[in-house]
């Protein structure tokens, strides 16, 4: 594969809202072709820093560069960028196939090419039985589906998506989510997505931006932010994760019991200095056969079955939260465990993340 | 005159409505400044803008009779396409936007279609009351029968006794105003309904 070419390189740029600051100094590079998402929880500016590559705010500072050239400063219209709302947006006074002309008549193209172009994306978006209905008569799905063809029938270099699944039900959303991402390599085009929700970014970006407080915490593929999360904040916000809080010590950290949780410790933390040792709910094996580096007993104070696994709730010496440990059903199976029960949890010190506190 | 103030209160209230929705911001005052037509008793209204006028050097007539049922009717134009307004989601707006359509033709295509009814409901409400309004046009109005508005034509013959005539254009004047008022009720409630 060719070294993927930058589309969109935001440099550096920051929002204020009077006193507030939304987005502060963020630089990030959107590379063609690329399913990107923006994550984040409420109020962490990534709406902001969407609006603003749609061109609905302009930055205080810094640069928005597509292709090269700033448009920072370009208005929405002038953009070969295209919003998908979170509302959806559409034209309640237009029928389906209206709604989609829309943004082609908006370019003066020939009447057989917008009808061509809105056919062929109807028929992709799966939209043709309902071309003549008004948005009123269309359900949430029906109507997600709308807004979508009417962004990609731009044929837009960019697409930017605001919370596009917010407003569906969660088996329609599970369903979306993968329909997005097939249509995305269908069409070719960049998509950004802004959402809270770290699964859905996690299932469906390329790579991926987690934002706090106007900051970029960090950016990179799905995978390499759940194995190897840049702070705490990452840690707990990405995926589920087991805190035990302490103190840092040259190979691990020591918890408030006494016990020492073996991991690799960043460089910049100290011996002495207020860590937090962490790991994933899969990683920790119950009963464990044979050494594992580290090692506690709990009792079981719940469980929840979720088919293909099996969810516990440990209490343990090593932290004020109770453990949550993610077991197979086969596993569970095997050894049956019930609540109140005395269980062993290891696991090796390679799963274990050490953050400053 | 009723027709040629209704058009330029309509025009002018769907605009002040527009502006002031969107800069919501600025607050009360203005909505005080939009709604002092509508509360002002009519007299001291006619009054103010006899005064007015005349402090211009406007010569009276016709035109004096339509500025001044402007003044008034503004007001209740203005608030009804607020109402409307009030529940128009913006978004749509931006998103013409980004689908590549100018300021001008967003409004063209999309936001005054989507608040016709409140507007049309709106500019009917006014026609009523410039129809059958009496005092304000009395008052600004000039020598001569070239601004003589019908209720100040009624309320001349008036005088001379009741004739049949009286009777017959005081019914014109209310199927006029009472087919108008039922139109615009028609017309917002299939606002609400929406």
């Amino acid at each position: 594969m060719s070294e993927p070419r930058t589309l969109l390189a935001i440099d550096h740029v920051s929002k204020k809202f009077g006193q507030v600051t939304a987005v502060d100094g963020i630089s990030l590079d959107i590379r063609e072709n690329e399913f990107f998402a923006l994550l984040g929880p409420s109020g962490c500016g990534k709406t902001t820093l969407l609006r603003m590559l749609a061109g609905f705010e302009t930055p205080n500072d810094g640069r928005i560069l597509l292709d090269g050239h700033d448009i920072a400063r370009t208005p929405p219209n002038k953009r070969p960028v295209n919003l998908m709302f979170q509302s959806y947006a559409l034209f309640p006074h237009m029928s389906v196939r209206a709604n989609v002309s829309y943004g082609l008549e908006m370019e003066r193209l020939p009447a057989a090419e917008i009808r061509s172009r809105v056919d062929a994306i109807l028929a992709t978006t799966e939209l043709v039985p309902f071309a003549d209905r008004k948005p009123e008569q269309l359900s949430g799905g029906q109507k997600q589906r709308v807004a979508l063809a009417r962004a990609l029938v731009k044929r837009p270099r960019l697409l930017l998506l605001d919370e596009p699944l917010g407003a569906l039900d969660k088996k329609l959303r599970g369903a979306m989510q993968l329909e997005l991402k097939r249509l995305q390599h269908e069409v070719g085009i960049t998509f950004v997505i802004v959402t809270h929700d770290q699964e859905e970014s996690l299932v469906m970006a390329d790579r991926m931006a987690v934002l706090k407080d106007g900051k970029l915490l960090q950016c990179d593929t799905p995978h390499a932010i759940y194995e190897h999360p840049a702070d705490r904040f990452v840690a707990d916000f990405i995926g589920v994760m087991n805190f035990v809080p302490g103190k840092a010590s040259s190979d691990g950290v020591v918890a408030v019991n006494g016990a020492r949780i073996a991991g690799k410790v960043p460089a910049a933390l100290s011996p002495g200095a207020p860590a937090v040792a962490s790991v994933r709910p899969e990683r920790i094996r119950l009963f464990p056969s044979g050494e594992t580096a580290n090692r506690t007993t709990g009792t079981v104070e719940a469980l929840a079955y979720h088919g293909l696994d099996l969810q516990l709730h440990v209490r343990t010496p090593l932290s004020p939260k109770p453990f949550l440990v993610r077991v197979t059903a086969d596993a569970a199976d095997r050894r049956p465990v019930a609540s109140g029960d005395q269980v062993e949890l290891g696991w090796d010190a390679a799963d274990v993340r050490i953050f400053e506190e | 005159m009723a027709v040629v103030s209704t058009a330029i209160a309509t025009l002018l209230g769907t605009l002040l409505a527009i502006g002031v929705e969107m800069r919501r911001q600025y607050g009360m005052g203005l909505e005080a400044l939009i709604f002092a037509p509508m509360i002002i008793p009519d007299i001291v209204l006619a009054i103010a803008l006899l005064s007015f006028f005349s402090m211009l050097n406007l010569t009276m007539g016709l035109h004096t009779i339509i500025l001044a049922h402007v003044v008034f009717n503004l007001a209740f134009v203005c608030s009804v396409v607020r109402a409307r307004l009030k529940s128009f989601d913006w978004s749509i707006v931006e998103a013409s936007a980004d689908l590549g359509a100018s300021a001008l033709t967003t409004f063209r295509r999309v936001t005054l279609p989507v608040i016709a009814p409140a507007v049309i409901a709106g500019a009917l409400l006014a026609f009523t009351l410039s129809v059958d309004e009496f005092i304000i046009a009395f008052f600004t109005a000039g020598a001569g029968r070239a601004s003589t508005t019908l209720p100040m034509q009624i309320y001349a013959m008036i005088r001379f006794g009741i004739t049949p005539e009286i009777n017959a254009l005081a019914t014109i004047v209310m199927a006029v105003s009472i087919t108008a008022l039922t139109l615009s009720q028609r017309l917002n409630r299939g606002i609400i309904g929406q």
